[in-house]
């Protein structure tokens, strides 16, 4: 076995070897290599981890954005509903107002109407009547050559007329 | 003397030679450094594993495929320290990748099929001289940070809450003696599997060229099975060679719990 027939020959280049090149692994790739490597992927994980962060924060604050969105809007819409029924009951009263008046003019004229109308009925009556008595007191002195005066011929018609 | 020149030493492979010229470097009497292949191949490693990380550091925000495998390493060693250490861990990371990452790319280049090349592989972890230089600086971590931290309690580690009190001397004896054990244990698991490997996929390998050289009978009979279980065994061994590289980092960083944390 050349590890042991060789040891006494060559045990102290083997030991001196060893420590020279496991030592340049070690200063040169172990602590001067590898650290920086780390660092690198410490680097990325930070990266991606303040990637993350700042994307929950985004998501949040438009989740915020949304809500105060969606408050306003349905504080909008409220007050849209009660401007529009406000609008509904003024248009309503107005209407009902505008009929009460036409209703009064209607009426009033209606009830002018039916006066002028009693009034020309009245007048056409006193004229019926004293055209009659007239007529009356023209037959009364022909037929009987008596003479009647104006009011008993009036009175005579009034009641024969009202007795028709 | 046709057999006697096809057959395959599979001890061959650990066999440590000096490369350039460089047998009698040395640092002091009786100190050779001499640059072998075992050393070769641990330069070989760090630069193919600078090349690997260096292509990770792009530092894109999106990562290409080579970043996201780099980064997958390093968040693979993260989370292994996060789980078994807590936020202490973070700390070592850098030790445990470049444990882990040395040893994984050291396994799996000593199992690349350069042979067909006339190159030799050569996996300097299949060497204990290699793993217990490594199993021996994740102790002493161990001692230090304990030490380091806790002075004279960390040896309250060698008693477990709730030992009765009689219980108290055998129970810290043997956990002591297990504590011990720890670097031993590390650097002989990894030695021995990687070497483990190697050997049967040699000696399979000579079963194969033997059964060839031998006639068309055993070719059939040895030689193919041989082969299609070299086949099935190569796949394992590069499991074996990641999880072996795991497991030194994991048990590296429960020890490194225990002194942490204590029990």
């Amino acid at each position: 076995m050349p590890q042991i027939a060789q040891l006494p020959e060559f045990w102290s280049s083997q030991v001196f070897w060893t420590l020279i090149f496991f030592g340049i692994t070690f200063f040169v790739i172990g602590r001067g290599m590898v650290p920086k490597v780390m660092g690198t992927v410490e680097l990325r994980d930070n990266q991606i981890k303040d990637d993350l962060a700042a994307a929950q924060a985004a998501r949040d604050a438009a989740d915020d954005q949304e809500e105060a969105w969606r408050e306003r809007e349905n504080e909008n819409r409220a007050a849209a509903q009660s401007l529009i029924a406000e609008a509904k009951a003024k248009a309503a009263a107005s209407n009902e107002k505008k009929l009460a008046s036409a209703q009064k003019r209607l009426d009033t004229k209606l009830s002018e109407a039916e006066a002028e109308i009693e009034a020309a009925r009245v007048s056409a009556m006193a004229e019926i009547e004293g055209v009659a008595a007239e007529a009356t007191q023209d037959i009364v002195s022909r037929l009987s050559g008596e003479k009647v005066d104006k009011r008993t011929a009036r009175a005579a018609v009034k009641k024969a007329l009202t007795n028709a | 003397m046709a057999a006697e020149q096809a057959k395959v030493d599979p001890m061959k492979q650990f066999l440590i030679e000096p490369v350039f010229g460089s047998e009698n470097w040395s640092l002091a009497e009786g100190f050779n450094i001499a640059f072998t292949n075992s050393a070769l191949w641990m330069a070989i490693t760090v630069v193919l594993l600078w090349a690997f990380v260096a292509g990770g550091m792009k530092r894109e925000l999106v990562p290409g495929r080579w970043q996201m495998a780099v980064e997958s390493f390093t968040g693979f060693i993260d989370d292994m320290l996060e789980a078994n250490v807590g936020k202490e861990g973070r700390k070592y990371v850098s030790y445990i990748f470049s444990l882990f990452m040395f040893i994984l790319f050291a396994n799996l280049l000593g199992l690349l099929p350069i042979g067909v090349l006339g190159l030799h592989p050569f996996t300097f972890t299949s060497h204990f001289t290699v793993t217990g230089v490594l199993a021996v600086l994740s102790f002493s971590i161990v001692l230090i940070v304990g030490f380091w931290k806790h002075g004279i309690k960390f040896f309250t580690l060698f008693v477990p809450h709730g030992t009765p009190a009689p219980m108290v001397l055998p129970i810290a004896l043997i956990e002591f003696f297990s504590f011990l054990i720890r670097p031993f244990s590390l650097a002989l698991r990894l030695f021995v599997a990687m070497m483990a490997g190697h050997v049967l996929l040699k000696v399979l390998s000579s079963f194969v060229i033997d059964g060839i050289n031998a006639g068309a009978m055993t070719s059939v009979i040895v030689a193919v099975p041989s082969f299609a279980l070299m086949i099935a065994i190569s796949a394992l061994e590069i499991l074996v060679a990641g999880i072996q590289a795991y497991v030194f980092a994991l048990l590296t960083s429960l020890y490194i719990n225990d002194a942490e944390h204590l029990h």
